[in-house]
């Protein structure tokens, strides 16, 4: 299957989120893809306040299934939370799981004002009732596919497609 | 006969903390490395991740320690577990109830995990062995064995203060030969790769053949502690204090406690550590203890993060 | 009942008796070895073809639990699992409750045993009443009402008078002082031998000298006081050294091991396997060697199994509180055999450790096989390996450290008094 071309795709995030700026927003990644997006983010809307980054590893739902196996790095948030409009970006939007962990571990550190959510892929597939306000792409995929941003050397990203359960 | 590390499960996963022996490198790691996500967490304003909520944690004390006790208990609250605490030396041992009557009652009411204190080493061992799989134990302290939690939470001090274990020179002084504490420390030094572990105490409180387990001995403070960069600090019993192990409390202050004269034989950069309570003005000086090489009460607080650590990974590895 | 035993091979080991033979007995006693008397006619033939027809063994120490202590294992369990072991003799160590001190309980315990029509029981009578180590008991009565050795199973005496007047008194009627050299206040609370493993698991010591010393007092006190001293369950390297001379000094001392100390070192309690807390200690490597050497050129003079059935709960402790002992007096015929075998001796050496040999120390007439002598007799098959599990182990003491393991040896027949009391 011929997947789109990662960069290309996130100049139309970055442009989509930059037409909609009237917002101080405080940029949040959500480890780990979402991170290197955030972080490119941050620079091309040339945001102020620090980033934040989240590790949700310890607000999953599926903890009891996959253990705490993998290395866990620590979330950092280096701004205040409280009344803050965040806009948290991760990289692919699927049963939006990931995602509530990610609100509920933000309100463990205030009350922010708004939070709106920034995905690179929408996969479809949702469990749960959450959107994306900024969506670089919609792609339909099969079931057992992963998808997943990767971040080359030369810092370029890319999409990559992979069968679950795989090592890869 | 054939016997598997009762820590571990069929696939090799931790499914029991009851000893720091015997672990292997890469999972004394992952749980340093995890437990510095907690310290994180414990530095939040609001303390609580919502990882083993609905979990059930039993804290069975057969020998009472308000202090251990209370940090498995903190460690866990802020895990979002349940924790119910039995302070089993004053109820149902008294009644003559048995050891392992006890845990099948509490298993019965769906316990995920028993961290057991007991005065008898192997203790924890023989409940490990008991419990239906499933249900996770941790070593609080058993006897003169070991307190792998403990060892692992000076690990991390270790690491925090001096970053890598493969220069250091690490004393550990007092009381050895009733030490669960030194024998789990001991095991954790020499796995995580510390070239020189020393003990330092007269011979009334060493093990026999204690070179064995790789630490060279001193009964010389003025020796021991020389080009030291970590002093481990033991606490002695009051019990031990005079008799046959030791004539007086001030006699071994004098030789074996720590003042600053005697730490300043270490390197200048040494830090001092103590698994506490402390005696004061026996095996070290208040001036030691609260000093500024002293990083007595950072262990406390890593101490709840690494027991986070311990508890996440434990409940995350199924049997 | 007239039984022949044929196409067996026939070893006594007093004799040096190897050889393809059969045997014929008559009336409990052996009226023919190689040919039959005249007009013998057997009302059951026994097939023995490549199996050993050899004395039924002789049990230094057999727990069985009576009086008392029958919650543990009773008479019944115990006498069943003895000739399931092939073991026809047993000496029976006082520490029962109450003690074996007065003639009364003797005599109940062998009535008792007779009724079961077993193997021969002869109880250890107490040297000390209520074995408090305080005041002697009555040496001469219970040696009337059947003991035939007295004895003082939990360690030496804390009062060396009284141990040096309870020798010189057992010394006046020649009865033999049996003592398991321990010295109490080097004892304490410990649990397992001074060494590495105990430094590890940091369990409470019992160090090699609290042998040593005992066996110096006892060396001494025999010297002093010329009673015969059978030295019960030896388990250190330099305990051994100390007997040797004192044998070579000619003194009338014997001693024995345990099949446990034969083969298992304290490395053995592993993970804590309360299977191991025994008593004395499992002690080092070099200890276990000199042991199994000191067997071999007759240092040691016996092997015995201490029996010692526990119930299940009281093993289900921490090591520390677990109750001393293991169940092991179906296990001796297998582990002496696994003993010699790893020795290179011939079979009726290794037989000699486990018939003869303590019969002798026991003092009976027992432990051999020739024409006229009681038919007492053990048939095993030497080749065929058995698994030690729960349901093959009869006594009700499943606490061993051999369970799970495959074992040489499998007792066919016994026999005492010319019945058969086991068969397999």
């Amino acid at each position: 299957m011929q997947l789109p071309d990662a960069e290309k795709v996130f100049n139309s995030l970055a442009r989509k989120i930059q037409a909609d700026a009237n917002k101080d927003y405080a940029l949040v990644g959500i480890r780990t893809g979402g991170v290197w997006l955030a972080e490119r983010l941050h620079q091309e809307l040339a945001i102020t306040k620090p980033l934040g980054i989240l590790s949700v590893a310890f607000y999953r739902d599926d903890f009891d299934k996959i253990g705490l196996h993998t290395q866990i790095k620590p979330t950092e948030i280096p701004f205040e939370v409280e009344g803050a409009h965040i806009l948290l970006v991760d990289d692919v939007l699927n049963t939006g799981r990931t995602v509530r962990a990610a609100i509920n571990e933000l309100f463990d550190y205030g009350r922010p004002a708004s939070i709106v959510l920034a995905t690179l892929v929408d996969r479809g597939g949702r469990e749960l009732p959450i959107a994306a306000k900024y969506i670089g792409i919609e792609l339909e995929l099969p079931d057992e596919k992963m998808l997943a941003v990767k971040l080359g050397e030369s810092g370029k990203l890319s999409l990559n497609l992979y069968v679950k359960n795989s090592t890869e | 006969m054939i016997n598997r590390n009762p820590q571990l499960n069929e696939n090799g996963a931790l499914q029991h903390l009851l000893t720091t022996e015997g672990l292997p490198l890469s999972m004394l790691l992952h749980i340093l490395d995890s437990a510095e996500s907690f310290v994180g967490v414990t530095e939040r304003d609001v303390k609580k991740i919502p990882l083993l909520r609905g979990k059930s944690i039993f804290n069975l004390f057969f020998e009472s320690s308000t202090r251990t006790r209370t940090t498995f208990e903190i460690a866990a609250k802020r895990l979002s577990a349940d924790v119910i605490n039995l302070n089993i030396a004053v109820s149902a041992q008294s009644k003559g109830e048995a050891l392992l009557d006890t845990v099948d009652n509490l298993s019965a009411m769906n316990a995920d995990m028993f961290v057991v204190r007991h005065a008898q080493s192997g203790a924890a061992h023989l409940i490990a062995k008991h419990v239906r799989s499933g249900i996770h134990v941790i070593n609080a302290g058993d006897g003169s064995h070991a307190h792998p939690t403990q060892a692992l939470l000076d690990m991390f001090t270790i690491r925090r203060y001096k970053h890598d274990f493969h220069n250091l020179r690490v004393a550990i002084i007092g009381d050895i030969l009733h030490s669960r504490v030194a024998r789990s420390q001991i095991h954790a030094l020499t796995t995580l790769g510390v070239p020189e572990v020393r003990v330092i105490a007269p011979k009334t409180l060493l093990p026999k053949m204690v070179e064995r387990l790789g630490v060279h001995v001193y009964h010389d403070m003025a020796k021991g502690l020389k080009d030291v960069d970590v002093l481990m600090m033991l606490r002695l019993q009051n019990e031990r204090m005079k008799g046959a192990n030791l004539p007086s409390a001030e006699e071994y202050f004098k030789y074996y406690g720590l003042t600053a004269e005697k730490l300043s034989l270490a390197r200048r950069d040494a830090i001092v550590m103590h698994p506490g309570p402390m005696n004061r003005g026996v095996e070290i000086d208040s001036a030691v203890a609260d000093g500024k090489q002293s990083v007595i009460l950072p262990q406390v607080t890593f101490g709840i993060a690494v027991r986070m650590a311990v508890m996440s990974i434990l409940t995350g590895n199924q049997a | 009942m007239k039984i022949h035993i044929k196409n067996g091979r026939f070893i006594d080991p007093r004799s040096g008796v190897d050889a393809v033979q059969d045997v014929f007995i008559a009336k409990g006693k052996i009226v023919g070895i190689g040919k039959a008397p005249a007009e013998f006619q057997a009302s059951r033939i026994i097939d023995a073809q490549s199996l050993i027809v050899c004395p039924g063994l002789v049990d230094l120490s057999v727990r069985l639990r009576e009086p008392g202590l029958e919650y543990k294992a009773t008479l019944e369990s115990e006498m069943k699992a003895t000739v399931a072991g092939g073991v026809t003799s047993i000496a029976c160590p006082p520490d029962t409750d109450p003690p074996l001190d007065e003639p009364g309980l003797v005599e109940m315990l062998k009535h008792r045993a007779k009724n079961l029509n077993q193997a021969h029981v002869y109880p250890i009578g107490a040297l000390t009443q209520g074995l408090k180590g305080e005041r002697l008991t009555e040496m001469a009565e219970l040696n009337d009402a059947g003991c035939v050795v007295f004895g003082q199973p939990d360690g030496l005496l804390s009062n060396l008078r009284v141990l040096m007047q309870a020798m010189r008194y057992a010394s006046t009627f020649d009865f033999s002082v049996w003592l398991r050299p321990q010295e109490i206040s080097l004892t304490g609370d410990g649990v397992a031998h001074d060494g590495e493993v105990a430094t590890r698991l940091g369990l409470l010591t019992i160090p090699v000298c609290a042998e040593t010393i005992a066996i110096s007092n006892i060396i001494l006190l025999a010297k002093e006081t010329g009673v015969k001293v059978h030295l019960c369950r030896i388990s250190s390297a330099e305990g051994l050294m100390m007997i040797r001379a004192a044998k070579q000094q000619g003194l009338p001392i014997t001693c024995d091991v345990t099949i446990n100390h034969l083969h298992l070192s304290d490395m053995d309690i592993g993970y804590f396997d309360s299977n191991c807390h025994l008593m004395p200690p499992l002690r080092g490597f070099d200890d276990r060697d000199a042991l199994r050497q000191g067997l071999l050129n007759g240092t040691i003079d016996a092997i015995c199994s201490d029996h010692a059935p526990v119930d299940e709960d009281a093993k289900l402790l921490p090591f520390g509180q677990s109750e001393i002992g293991a169940t092991g007096v179906e296990l001796l015929l297998p582990l002496t055999l696994k003993w010699g075998t790893e020795m290179r001796l011939s079979l009726p050496k290794i037989l000699a450790k486990i018939t003869s040999d303590p019969a002798s120390i026991l003092g009976i007439d027992a432990g051999h096989l020739s024409v006229g002598s009681a038919a007492d007799i053990c048939i095993f098959d030497p080749e065929r390996y058995w698994k030690v599990t729960f349901s093959a182990i009869l006594s009700q003491g499943k606490n061993t450290p051999f369970m799970g393991m495959e074992l040489p040896g499998s007792i066919k027949y016994t026999l005492v008094n010319g019945h058969i009391v086991y068969e397999n």
